[in-house]
């Protein structure tokens, strides 16, 4: 006795429609996210050694004397000598050239730091410590001309702006190296 | 003079800082001795219960404030260790009925009487730290997620999932904006990797410094991540061909970034969601993070909110004034990715003590951010001579492997090493190689990437301490 021939219902039609989709795999693009609005991406930086991205404005050393003296002072001291006492901890920013070499290397932004441009991006992105991204970006122009100046490798008269920032010549420029690792001495 | 911790030839500043981590040390290891004696479990093997007397070496200025700390709290009612609940104890277990279902609302705790804890390294500012995973009593490969270690440049922050995106722009076909909903949409991958912060080991360039193997190495975590492949994301936004970095940006206060070359990203990149099958927990990036598999910590962007495609590194902050290499020759390596082959003995390790002379199986961590470790060896004579250890499955690419070795010691002084070796044949170094190569710049060498074999010395008494042999 024969079975009845089974009647392919719309359900079980959906399914091998759907099996036979496994199979195939995925499909390469699963158009899933949105586009984003030109606003909303417009708030994201992050400033490369050429210079792309810097904002319009600028700022002296001389404003970034008062800058520094109203948001910096406080964890980087008042001779950019750092404080390394517990609760502040702000970094060393002067000094320590032709110590990179010696039994007691101080790497500071005058000393080790290759790029003027990433000062920039730092201090915008992440500064003052306890009020991050509240500096305006002639305030952070600013500052940063005042660092440099105070590091010696600008002069305390000297402007910044998205054309002259990227263009300062920083003492540790040509100090890195590609990473070798492996390292084939490890290999005799 | 008195110089207990062998600091006294630093200078002033550097002293104070190595003086101020072998005191948080001491302070964590007080705490757990105090706590073995509370709980009368005296002979164990694990961080030896000291006499009060002889916590405090002479000339620690930690003693008086420390006293006043501890006593107190041993007095007044004992509280749950972190990730614990206090429950009264009773005399009998089989004659009460024990702590009602669900009483815990739903989401289990340890048990009251294990006391491991991260330990935090006595950086400035609680903001900008890290804490260290107690590796000491690690058990298999994977670290509990309470206990994974942490770096935060500028605090954990609170991030509601339904108000969080992943944006991908700058050289892609279409940018593309992400929710949390959407990714999950996506197919996804689990996958075992370690992650090491590149500053594993700093301490210990120049002299064995901490006590302890969570001290030597304790920035090391493993766990289970759950997410989308990089790759597949690709696809939905497409990639120009100019393109060769893109960077990756958090959300936390520090706004975290790192360039990474796209050949990584397009290797073996996850956007990870999940962690030891539930979500991220929020100081490891909730609700989402880069996970670069065996690059060095830094790069594994927690709280990822953007990438944003480059045909050239960003040299961020990160990238150039930190995580880059300083050698003794003042030029410093950049773009030091790899967390090369590396093994630790575990147990024994720094601080415990052994009972007496017989058998243990001496275990520990091998790992390598190039792939599978594919040997492990265990000397017990300082290096003279090398044994077989045994790998216990599962042996995974850039993944932690559990290694044994049994061991008969004969009471004598001696000194136990681990050497790992990956699949490709790479050796873990000793310090002297790593040194000849690449210098001693400074009090911390070059402070990222030391993998060098780690030595530990039993004493005739059983006694364990970190060594340079």
């Amino acid at each position: 006795m024969c079975t009845p021939r089974p009647i392919l219902t719309a359900a079980a039609l959906l399914a091998l429609v759907q099996a036979g989709a496994a199979q195939e795999g995925y499909p390469l693009r699963l158009d899933v996210g949105t586009v984003p609005s030109q606003q909303e991406l417009a708030r994201f930086y992050a400033i490369p050694p050429d210079g792309r991205g810097l904002p319009p404005g600028k700022g002296t050393y001389a404003q970034g004397q008062t800058v520094y003296a109203q948001s910096c002072v406080a964890c980087h001291g008042d001779k950019l000598q750092g404080i390394p006492t517990a609760g502040i901890g702000g970094d060393k920013l002067i000094g320590g050239r032709d110590t990179l070499s010696t039994e007691a290397p101080a790497k500071t932004v005058e000393s080790y730091w290759p790029y003027a441009t990433t000062v920039f991006d730092y201090v915008k992105r992440s500064m003052p410590f306890l009020a991050p991204g509240s500096l305006s970006d002639d305030e952070v122009y600013s500052v940063v001309a005042y660092i440099l100046g105070e590091a010696n490798i600008l002069p305390k008269n000297a402007s910044l702006d998205a054309t002259s920032l990227p263009k300062v010549q920083m003492p540790n420029r040509d100090g890195f190296v590609p990473d070798p690792r492996p390292e084939v001495g490890l290999y005799r | 003079m008195v110089d207990p911790d062998g600091v006294a030839e630093y200078e002033e500043d550097v002293r104070r800082e190595i003086q101020a981590r072998i005191d948080a040390e001491r302070l964590m290891l007080a705490r757990r001795r105090q706590e073995l004696e509370d709980c009368a479990c005296k002979s164990g093997m694990f961080p030896h219960p000291g006499r009060r007397g002889v916590l405090f070496a002479a000339g620690s200025t930690l003693a008086a404030g420390m006293s006043a700390f501890l006593w107190p709290a041993r007095a007044a009612e004992r509280k749950a260790p972190a990730g614990a609940v206090w429950r009264d104890v009773p005399d009998d277990p089989t004659k009460i009925q024990g702590t009602p279902t669900a009483d815990d609302g739903g989401y289990g705790s340890r048990s009251q009487f294990e006391t491991e804890a991260r330990w935090r390294y006595p950086t400035p500012t609680t903001l900008s730290s890290w804490t260290m995973s107690p590796l000491d009593k690690s058990e298999g490969i994977l670290t509990p997620s309470g206990l994974h270690f942490e770096r935060h440049h500028a605090g954990i922050p609170t991030i509601d999932p339904a108000k969080h995106f992943l944006f991908v722009h700058g050289l892609t076909e279409r940018p593309k904006k992400f929710s949390m909903a959407d990714l999950r949409r996506l197919p996804s991958v689990s996958r075992l990797h370690f992650i090491e912060c590149s500053g594993n080991g700093l301490t210990e360039w120049r002299k064995p410094t901490l006590k302890t193997v969570q001290g030597t190495h304790g920035l090391i975590s493993t766990s289970e991540w759950t997410g989308v492949q990089f790759s597949t994301l690709a696809r939905e936004f497409g990639i120009k061909e100019s393109a060769t970095w893109a960077l990756a940006e958090g959300a936390d206060a520090a706004v975290m970034t790192r360039s990474i070359p796209l050949e990584k990203l397009l290797t073996d990149a996850i956007i990870a969601y999940g962690q030891n099958g539930e979500a991220l927990r929020p100081e490891q990036g909730y609700p989402l993070r880069l996970i670069l598999p065996g690059w060095e910590g830094n790069t594994h962007i927690k709280w990822l909110r953007r990438i944003e495609l480059s045909d050239k590194p960003f040299m961020t902050r990160e990238e150039t004034s930190k995580y880059t290499d300083l050698l003794g020759s003042g030029k410093a390596r950049q773009f030091s990715f790899t967390m090369e082959a590396k093994s630790v003995i575990t147990f024994p390790s720094g601080e415990m003590k052994l009972p007496g002379p017989g058998f243990y199986e001496v275990t520990g961590l091998a790992w390598s951010g190039r792939g599978r470790i594919a040997r492990v060896e265990v000397s017990a004579d300082g290096g003279k001579s090398w044994k077989l250890a045994a790998l216990q499955e599962p042996v995974l690419p850039i993944c932690t492997t559990r290694f044994r070795f049994p061991w008969f010691w004969n009471g004598q002084p001696v000194v136990l090493q681990s050497r790992a070796t990956d699949e490709t044949g790479y050796i873990q170094p000793s310090m002297k190689q790593l040194v000849d190569i690449r210098g001693l710049a400074g009090p911390f060498g070059s402070v990222y990437h030391l993998n060098a074999i780690q030595s530990w010395a039993i004493a005739s008494d059983g006694s364990v301490t970190n060594v340079h042999a």
